[in-house]
């Protein structure tokens, strides 16, 4: 009857299938068949031997169907264990969230958008990259999208730091033990070639939607790659030759990091720290889906609201912030670069 | 050689590859670089060296390119762990130190400078050359004028404030000389040191380095290529091919009386009378031989002596040392010492130490 009954017969696997001949009706594929009657298939039809597919030949081969109840079944099982494990750990990072949230909007715009332009000038010593950041948040708060993006800001803010905190002694770990480094670059590429959505999925199970920190870790998770790889590509680029003299006058492996390594590696460094904020830019976007503060919010709601002007001027806020994000970043790196050549 | 010995190497092996134990074994039995490379995939750095090396005085290293040479100066810092042998330094096995211990002796005293300098291109130059203080955890008040003294000494002063990278590669090359001097330590490893620099710096750079010599004494090792370079530098001399050492001794003894074809491939380009000394070719007796046709210094060389002669080869010549007789020169020893010899064949004059 099924397609591949005659796999069971021939290889005498009948009896482990159970009953003669699959069970009820189980699948759509069955009540399909039921209902054009059984007929022959010609090979121009066979279908592909899948559980599905096998399944209506032998019983106790499980559907697809089962394979993912049972997945998400295990998930659930082992939820509330892992839960015990990864939630304290992950708590301080709801709470930065929520603190940076509270203060970038909490703090007047008269004195959080100087406070902006000052660190600013701090990082980049250039009065145009000054003036472009004053002109794009005036413009962005003249819109009225101000608190928005202090809110994506303050998220930004948050995970990249945490980024930074975490991905540059990983990437050192990388360095300094090529055994880290196979093991870890299988899973860096992973996390970067992931769709950001793909995240989501397990963490909406794991946290309740309500908890900032579900957003955090999607966020750190996917902005974190290039500050690790490019901490330990720096670090493995420095000069073969200048860790050797390094060597020679008997430096210990902690003055090697602090005093050579690191700081020789700095403008690799910085450059992905830079590309970690703008991913970190991008996913802040995507996670507003899963109830992300910020300019996101306003993405959102030109799409499911077709509300085409709130989308459209929303999308340029988050262009506005992703250049002065760039550039901001860029200049200190610039500077980085200019001290080490001169 | 008289004086005492600093560094002391004895049946020094390296073998760069996965199994160098086994490898060892075969070399031992007297397997050579090439079968080596070929039977067993792996590189024969050094082969049974051992080499005593005096102290205050400069010991060239000399060999072609993939001798062992830098491998051989690694060992005495141990910046390369050998397969076997020792490494004896101030008579004690330096193969015997803990890491502490090892990274005492690289701050105190060894210092290194290197064929690409290999300064610290964040660090101002006075912060280089005292990069040594500064791994010792003094800060910059306290080696800023031991720095600059050592600074000024290689001909940077009122540079201390600017970044390698500003310099020339004849000045980088000093701020790594001074580095290795504000150390203080006995012992210079210089790892083909001048070989990056133009001919001209590099000649500075030479004339740079026996000055100093003169005055402060340093256990140098020096590392080259070149054999002139090596005569200029060497009072202890030490040819290298293939990880083995062909010949070591005295430099205008290796020059008359190369022991293989190598070295005599090595020395035939060599301007010998710019080189050889009369002290080297002289016969040595106290007694005067007859008619002499003046006074001459036994460390002139002989390009001197020639142009004293004006060419004349049927002279001979009182050969003097602070006043003394020391013995005589024979304008035709001269000559012939100004050829090379076919092997087998040894002048009259010559005297082996
Ligand atoms: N880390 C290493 N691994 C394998 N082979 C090496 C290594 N270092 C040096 N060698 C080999 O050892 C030999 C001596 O090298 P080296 O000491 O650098 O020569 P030199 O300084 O005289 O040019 C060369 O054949 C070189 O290829
Ligand atoms: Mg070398």
């Amino acid at each position: 009857m099924a397609t591949y009954d005659f796999l069971f017969d021939t290889t005498g696997l009948r009896g482990w299938c159970g009953e003669e001949q699959g069970g009820g009706l189980s699948s759509m594929a069955d009540l399909m068949g039921q209902a054009g009657g059984p007929t022959e298939t010609s090979l121009w039809d066979l279908p592909f031997p899948s559980l599905d597919a096998l399944h209506e030949a032998c019983s106790a081969i499980p559907q697809s169907r089962d394979l993912t109840r049972g997945l998400e079944r295990g998930f659930l099982d082992i939820k509330d264990s892992l839960k015990v494990v990864v939630d304290p750990l992950t708590q301080p990072l709801s709470w930065a969230l929520e603190n940076a949230l509270w203060i970038m909007q909490a703090v007047p715009w008269w004195i959080m958008i100087p406070v902006l332009l000052l660190i600013t000038w701090a990082v980049g010593r250039s009065g145009r990259l000054v003036a472009l950041v004053a002109a794009c948040f005036g413009f962005l708060a003249f819109i009225d999208f101000y608190d928005h993006t202090m809110q994506t800001l303050a998220i930004i803010f948050v995970c990249a730091f945490i980024c930074v905190l975490l991905g540059v002694p990983i990437g050192i770990a990388m360095s300094r033990s090529d055994r880290v480094q196979r093991g870890l670059i299988p899973v860096l590429d992973m996390l970067q070639t992931l769709p950001p959505f793909v995240y989501l999925i397990p963490l909406i199970f794991l946290f309740s939607v309500t908890e900032p920190k579900l957003y955090g870790i999607a966020i750190i998770l996917y902005a974190i790659v290039p500050v690790v790889r490019l901490t330990d590509l720096g670090i493995r680029l420095v000069d073969k030759d200048v860790i050797e003299a390094a060597d020679a006058f008997g430096m210990s492996k902690r003055q090697k990091l602090f005093g050579v390594q690191i700081p020789l590696a700095l403008p690799n460094i910085m450059a992905g720290v830079n590309q970690t904020i703008m991913m970190s830019l991008a996913m802040v976007v995507i996670a507003s889906l899963v109830s992300a503060p910020g300019l996101g919010v306003l993405v959102l709601r030109g799409i499911r609201s077709l509300e085409l002007g709130v989308g459209l001027l929303s999308g340029l806020g988050i262009v506005l912030l992703a250049i002065i994000l760039d550039r901001v970043t860029k200049a200190a790196l610039a500077r980085i670069n200019a001290e080490q050549k001169s | 050689m008289s004086g005492d010995i600093k560094i002391s190497v004895r049946n020094l092996y390296k073998i760069f590859g996965n199994n160098p134990r086994d490898a060892l074994a075969k070399v031992r039995a007297g397997m050579g670089k090439t079968e080596l490379q070929r039977e067993t995939g792996h590189v024969l750095g050094l082969n049974d060296i051992n080499v005593d090396m005096p102290s205050g005085k400069t010991t060239v290293i000399m060999g072609l390119s993939g001798s062992g040479k830098s491998t051989l100066i690694r060992h005495l810092n141990r910046l390369i762990e050998p397969t076997a042998g020792e490494v004896h330094v101030n008579g004690e096995n330096i193969l015997t130190y803990g890491e502490r211990r090892l990274r005492q002796l690289r701050q105190k005293e060894m210092s290194m400078v290197f064929q690409k300098f290999a300064l610290l291109p964040h660090r101002t130059v006075l912060e280089n050359a005292g990069t040594s203080w500064q791994i010792a955890g003094k800060s910059k008040r306290d080696y800023a004028d031991e720095a600059r003294k050592w600074l000024n000494r290689v001909g940077l002063e009122g540079q201390g404030d600017q970044y390698p990278a500003q310099l020339s590669g004849g000045m980088q090359q000093r701020v790594g000389i001074a580095r290795a001097l504000t150390s203080n330590s006995d012992i210079m490893l210089m790892d083909e040191a001048f070989s990056a620099l133009d001919p001209l710096i590099r000649t500075d750079m030479q004339n740079l380095l026996v000055e100093l010599q003169n005055e402060l004494a340093k256990t140098v090792i020096f590392i080259t290529h070149d054999l002139d370079e090596a005569l200029k530098l060497a009072d202890h001399l030490v040819i290298l091919k293939d990880g083995l050492v062909v010949q070591q001794g005295e430099p205008q003894n290796i020059l008359l009386n190369p022991s293989d074809p190598y070295i005599e491939a090595f020395v035939s380009d060599i301007n010998r009378a710019r080189v050889l000394r009369v002290r080297s070719i002289m016969e040595k007796t106290a007694d005067l031989p007859g008619a002499v046709a003046g006074e001459i210094d036994y460390d002139a060389t002989l390009e001197s002596v020639i142009a004293v002669s004006k060419g004349d080869t049927t002279h001979n010549y009182r050969v003097m040392q602070s006043g003394r007789q020391v013995g005589v020169l024979h304008m035709q020893d001269l000559v012939r010492a100004l050829v090379p010899l076919k092997p087998g064949e040894r002048t009259a004059g010559q005297q082996t130490r």
